[in-house]
């Protein structure tokens, strides 16, 4: 919402400049954007009198001057060939910056004799493009005063500041110059006029009837519709003021008629329309459209409406889509002789969903859509027959009108202590009273208070409150120490919370780096992780590639990999904690920790084990859930994963029924649709699958170590080359789980001396006497066990 | 008998020589050993008459006892040398590179919510999380902003195609459908933070469509602007780490909370790049607030004749910005490996309140 400093001033009496009313205005609820006074950058200059101008001593084309600037004379050595005794100039004293140059103006020394200021040209003040000679002011003009007055009765400034003001969607009231200087005077900042706007009284019967065209169920849809004719109007340019004033706002100045319609809706937030009378067919009806009906607006644009929509149709068409544009084929133009104005109420929803449907942006939607005064139908209307008549000429008819006002809005039972209970802060019942009555709110005796009827937003005591409160100003509210809870804070994790906490230091603290990436990613990249379906696409992407809920993290990190290695850095750890989606309802989705390593590695003068080859993923994943359940991992493996990855080189980590991980080395063919030439392994740990860990209590159980020495012994064992390591791992420690305290495979052969098909895989087996320590014949009994378990995985030992 | 004092000094001499272990084993044969030359004089001391022997003794066996003492001297020096000598050729060039080891980091949003967190779980505030994909009713409806409501369009909404039993659902446009979710769920007193994912159609320089918000809520009886205003500037003393702020409160509109307004705070700007907070003539807008609407509090399933609330929001990357100087919101999405090695923070920089919350 944009206006002048003039404008508001033909409503509101005030003294204030214009920082003090844009202060003011953001601690309303106005927020102002932007304030652009021309004047601004010239505060420091004042209006100088040359009093005497001779001959420079050492140059010819130089002026030596004495120059007044109300209280000094300076001396300023002058080239400008105006520069002459008696004229009024602009002064900028040592100190001032100049605005052409943006330097600050110094003590000079011109061919030897000091200057003390400088006298400008239009050029150096950014008011024009004349650097002919220096600005000559009216003679009137005051020594000494600032020159933004001065150079506005020259001519060369609009010294106007121009306001840009933020309206938030509960004041369509203050869409208005009008209404935003009845906030302010409310505000305590000046003076309303309000003057009442006078009817014109109608020289001849409206030859155009109106009707309202509903059904019972659309009567709230337009309520009041009035208007009247203008007969043998002459539409031409409207007067200067009222193009001076549209365009000080960045409004076109189209036509007396337009323009005059155009101003009461920026002037007074109300919207109208004027018709070509004469290319209207018959009266005029306020009605629904009918499904698929046609209008052709004013933006040249056809429209094709549906029954939800509210028209303005003669007896043949619809003319103009209601409250939104109106019709390009009844329109007024240049050669419009008799008009007829339009002044309506529409139900703001109906107008919000008719200009979001139909994507149309204009003054009369934003108005009409935050809800216009209903009480300002009939002013509105003559108001715009007053402009007519002057700007135009000819006679207006009577008023016609169908339908009725709105009720006023119902009172609310207001207690004023609300205002202390809810909004924190004290102010005196009076001045209640006086904010309430000053904004437009009748307020009885007994605190019943009726909202105006321009404020649409206002149905319970808080929004009284809120109306007090940003009057009186929020500065007023003292802070208050929220009740502690406890004596020393509670935790308030969840353990859910808490994994996620630990799985993401336990992930940087190996080397991984955070990425957050948008939750949507492309559909074929969804498809690549068993996503990319209807159910899971926006309706509305912000891109094409941007258009599925992602069913995985794994695809953002291999696409940021692959960004990167365009980047130049391909060997990289990533990781991201975030959302995958299973379907497009809401809670259908998973949080995950997902890392990838990719590329070769960094490149090192010793030799080191492959970067992002499967088990660099799966030592990462082990350690990651051993921080997370705070245990070692001790949940079955099995081998093999889901699709994206390198079916040969992937595994599943089940605990109960649920996947909590799996891992592995990305497919080749993933890969290259991600543009990835080097290698990449990764994970993903489904953080809400991962139970909690049943609590015991806090103490850890007693420490009793064993007091005899345990034993370590190795066995190879030839087996089927298909068999999984696991296997023979369970099968020793199942020999005998009293002794056995652990397993590991420290070596896998096949080759020269083991049979083709079959593989030797040897353990370490650590035995731990808890009773006594073991005798040889007792040791050699245990391995026949182990070699005894074996059996029936088909291992024979290795000779 | 010079001769002994000759044949020590010999003896000595010898040993001196021996230039390694097998060498002064010869020497210790030679004179120690059974046949050796000490041991012979040894011998002799039988056959001396007792006054000889109580003269000759303590020659003979200072001769023995400065020979074993010289050899195992000797020995100890010859096995220094040759450990010196092997250390030395053991020598490796220590400016070589280490191992290579990636130094991981921790993303610029994930630290700054968990500052948030550490400073609302000291004022009593738990965690509250919910779904990206909302619905309608979460989302808006609830929320006090019916379908037809000019403050839909304040938030350009993403939508989720329509399902099979034909619903359809949003990405959430703020955090606010956790707080309905937590009323829906909890009776009061509440205090939750319900920090996450928000999406709106926006995108440009200072706006992505993927972004985070943190939004606070208290719901008791007798809760009123002052609270909220003291939650406001206790907040950001905390998170800004600094004593002196000045904060400003302008009333708004969101149509879940009356009255609504918006917090900004005292800094200055004047040197493009950098703010300091707590001077200057500029204000830095913080975020939404107000008190909780009472259609809002019903549609939760709370009494508003007897509980009152506030709530208010703020976006996560936009503090972090601001704490830690970041000045593009978008490039926190990008996944730059340069830019997370940057800004990114380090594992163990565990933001703490005793510890405080940055380095």
């Amino acid at each position: 919402m944009k206006f002048t400093l003039s404008w508001l001033k033909e409503h509101l009496d005030t003294d204030a400049d214009a920082a003090k009313i844009g202060e003011k205005l953001t601690s309303i609820g106005l927020e102002v954007e932007s304030i652009t006074d021309p004047g601004a950058a010239l505060k420091n200059f004042v209006v100088g009198e040359v009093i005497t101008a001779d001959r420079h001593p050492n140059a010819d084309k130089l002026r030596l001057c004495t120059v007044s600037d109300g209280k000094d004379t300076l001396q300023i050595v002058c080239g400008a060939p105006n520069a002459r005794a008696g004229i009024k100039v602009v002064l900028a004293r040592p100190g001032t910056v100049i605005p052409a140059s943006g330097d600050v103006l110094k003590l000079g020394n011109i061919r030897g004799v000091e200057s003390r200021g400088m006298m400008c040209s239009a050029r150096e003040l950014l008011l024009g493009e004349d650097h002919d000679g220096i600005i000559e002011l009216k003679a009137g003009a005051m020594v000494g005063a600032p020159v933004a007055a001065a150079l506005e009765e020259a001519g060369l400034l609009a010294n106007d500041p121009l306001f840009d003001v933020s309206i938030t969607p509960n004041r369509g009231d203050a869409a208005s110059v009008f209404g935003i200087a009845r906030d302010l005077a409310a505000s305590g900042l000046g003076t309303l006029k309000a003057e009442k706007i006078q009817p014109v009284a109608g020289k001849f019967p409206s030859s155009k009837k109106i009707t309202l065209d509903f059904t019972p169920e659309n009567k709230n849809a337009c309520p009041i519709f009035a208007g009247r004719l203008i007969r043998g109007v002459k539409n031409g340019p409207a007067p200067q003021w009222v193009q001076d004033r549209l365009k000080s706002v960045g409004m076109k100045s189209i036509s007396a008629l337009v323009d005059a319609t155009n101003l009461i809706s920026q002037d007074r937030g109300r919207p109208l329309h004027v018709f070509d009378a004469d290319k209207l067919s018959g009266n005029l009806h306020a009605r629904m459209a009918i499904d698929h009906e046609r209008v052709l607006a004013l933006d040249e644009k056809t429209y094709v409406l549906d029954p939800d929509t509210i028209v303005i149709a003669d007896d043949s068409f619809a003319r103009g889509i209601a409250g939104v544009m109106g019709g390009m084929d009844t329109g007024s133009f240049g050669d419009t002789v008799n008009v007829f104005i339009e002044s309506a109420w529409f139900d703001p929803a109906h107008i919000a969903r008719t200009g979001r449907k139909q994507a149309i942006i204009s003054d009369a939607r934003y108005r009409f859509e935050r809800g216009v005064d209903p009480q300002f139908v009939l002013p509105g209307l003559e108001l715009c027959t007053q402009y007519i008549l002057e700007w135009c000429g000819g006679e207006a008819s009577n008023v016609v009108i169908a339908g009725e006002l709105p009720p006023p809005h119902k009172p609310i039972p207001f207690d004023p202590a609300f205002v202390q209970k809810l909004g924190g802060i004290t102010v005196p019942q009076g001045e209640i009273k006086r904010i309430l009555e000053a904004l437009g709110f009748v307020v009885d005796s007994n605190w019943l208070v009726v909202p105006p009827s321009w404020r649409h937003d206002v149905d319970g005591p808080a929004d009284l409150v809120e109306e007090v409160v940003r009057i009186h100003g929020l500065q007023g509210v003292t802070s208050v120490p929220l009740p502690r809870t406890s004596g020393v804070a509670a935790p308030v994790l969840s353990k859910a919370q808490r994994r996620t906490r630990t799985a993401r230091r336990a992930l940087a603290a190996r080397g991984f780096n955070e990425t957050v990436s948008f939750s949507f990613i492309s559909r074929d990249q969804a498809k690549l992780f068993g996503g990319g379906d209807d159910a899971r696409q926006l309706s509305n992407p912000i891109a094409s590639d941007l258009d599925a809920l992602r069913p995985s993290v794994l695809p953002s990190l291999l696409a940021a990999a692959s960004r990167n290695a365009a980047r130049g850095s391909a060997n990289l750890q990533l990781f991201e904690i975030g959302a995958a989606f299973d379907s497009g309802v809401p809670g259908e989705q998973k949080n995950v920790a997902a890392a990838i390593r990719a590329g070769t590695g960094e490149r090192h003068w010793q030799k080191s084990d492959v970067a992002s080859g499967l088990f660099a993923a799966k030592t990462d994943l082990l350690a990651a859930l051993e921080a997370i359940t705070g245990a070692p991992m001790s949940a079955p493996i099995t081998q093999g994963g889901p699709g994206w990855y390198h079916p040969g080189r992937s595994g599943t980590i089940t605990m109960g029924p649920k996947v909590i991980a799996q891992f592995g080395e990305i497919h080749p063919k993933v890969l290259a649709a991600f543009d990835l030439k080097g290698p990449a392994a990764g994970f993903e740990i489904f953080l809400d699958a991962i139970p909690d860990a049943k609590s015991k209590g806090k103490a850890k159980p007693l420490f009793l170590p064993s007091p005899y020495q345990a034993i370590e012994r190795d066995f190879a064992f030839v087996v089927d080359a298909k068999l999984a390591a696991s296997e023979i791992v369970k099968a020793v420690k199942l020999a005998d789980r009293n002794l056995i305290d652990g397993v590991t495979v420290f070596d896998v052969y096949e080759g020269k001396g083991v049979p083709d098909g079959k593989k030797s895989v040897a353990v370490a087996v650590r035995i731990q006497p808890k009773d006594a320590t073991l005798t040889e014949a007792e040791i050699d009994a245990l391995a026949q066990k182990i070699v005894a378990a074996t059996i029936k995985l088909g291992a024979t030992l290795r000779a | 008998m010079a001769d002994i004092a000759s044949l020590q000094s010999e003896i000595l001499a010898t040993v001196a020589g021996a230039a390694d272990e097998a060498a002064l084993e010869a020497v210790r044969v030679a004179t120690l050993g059974k046949k050796g030359s000490v041991s012979a004089l040894l011998a002799t001391m039988g056959s001396l008459s007792p006054d000889e022997r109580k003269f000759q003794g303590p020659k003979f066996n200072g001769l023995r006892d400065a020979v074993t003492e010289a050899i195992t001297a000797r020995k100890v020096r010859l096995a220094d040398a040759a450990l010196d000598a092997r250390l030395a050729s053991e020598t490796l060039d220590v400016t070589l590179p280490s191992r290579f080891e990636n130094s991981g980091t921790v993303h610029p949003i994930s630290q700054v919510l968990e500052e948030v967190v550490a400073i609302f779980a000291e004022l009593g505030f738990g965690v509250a999380e919910g779904p990206d994909v909302e619905f309608d009713d979460y989302n808006f409806t609830r929320l006090n902003i019916p379908p037809d409501h000019p403050a839909r369009q304040m938030q350009d909404t993403f939508y989720v195609a329509a399902q099979a039993d034909g619903d359809s659902h949003v990405l959430r446009t703020h955090t606010s459908p956790v707080q309905v979710r937590t009323m829906l769920n909890a009776k009061p007193p509440i205090r939750v933070i319900s920090p996450g994912r928000t999406y709106r159609v926006d995108s440009d320089a200072t706006h992505s469509p993927m972004f985070h918000q943190v939004e606070a809520l208290v719901v008791d009886e007798g809760i009123h602007l002052g609270h909220l205003k003291w939650t406001v500037e206790q907040f950001c003393k905390a998170f800004f780490e600094i004593d002196q702020i000045e904060l400003r409160a302008r009333p708004s509109f969101f149509p879940f909370t009356e009255p609504s307004l918006e917090w900004d705070m005292r800094c200055d700007r004047r040197t493009p790049g950098k703010i300091t907070f707590g001077t200057g003539n500029d204000w830095l807008e913080l975020g939404g607030s107000g008190m909780v609407h009472r259609k809002v509090l019903e549609n939760c399933g709370i009494d508003p004749t007897k509980y009152q609330g506030f709530a208010f929001g703020f976006g996560l990357d936009r503090m972090a910005m601001l704490k830690y100087g970041m000045p593009d919101i978008r490039s926190f999405f990008e996944s730059d490996l340069r830019w997370l090695k940057h800004y990114g923070f380090q594992p163990l920089d565990i933001p703490t309140l005793d510890g405080g919350l940055s380095r």
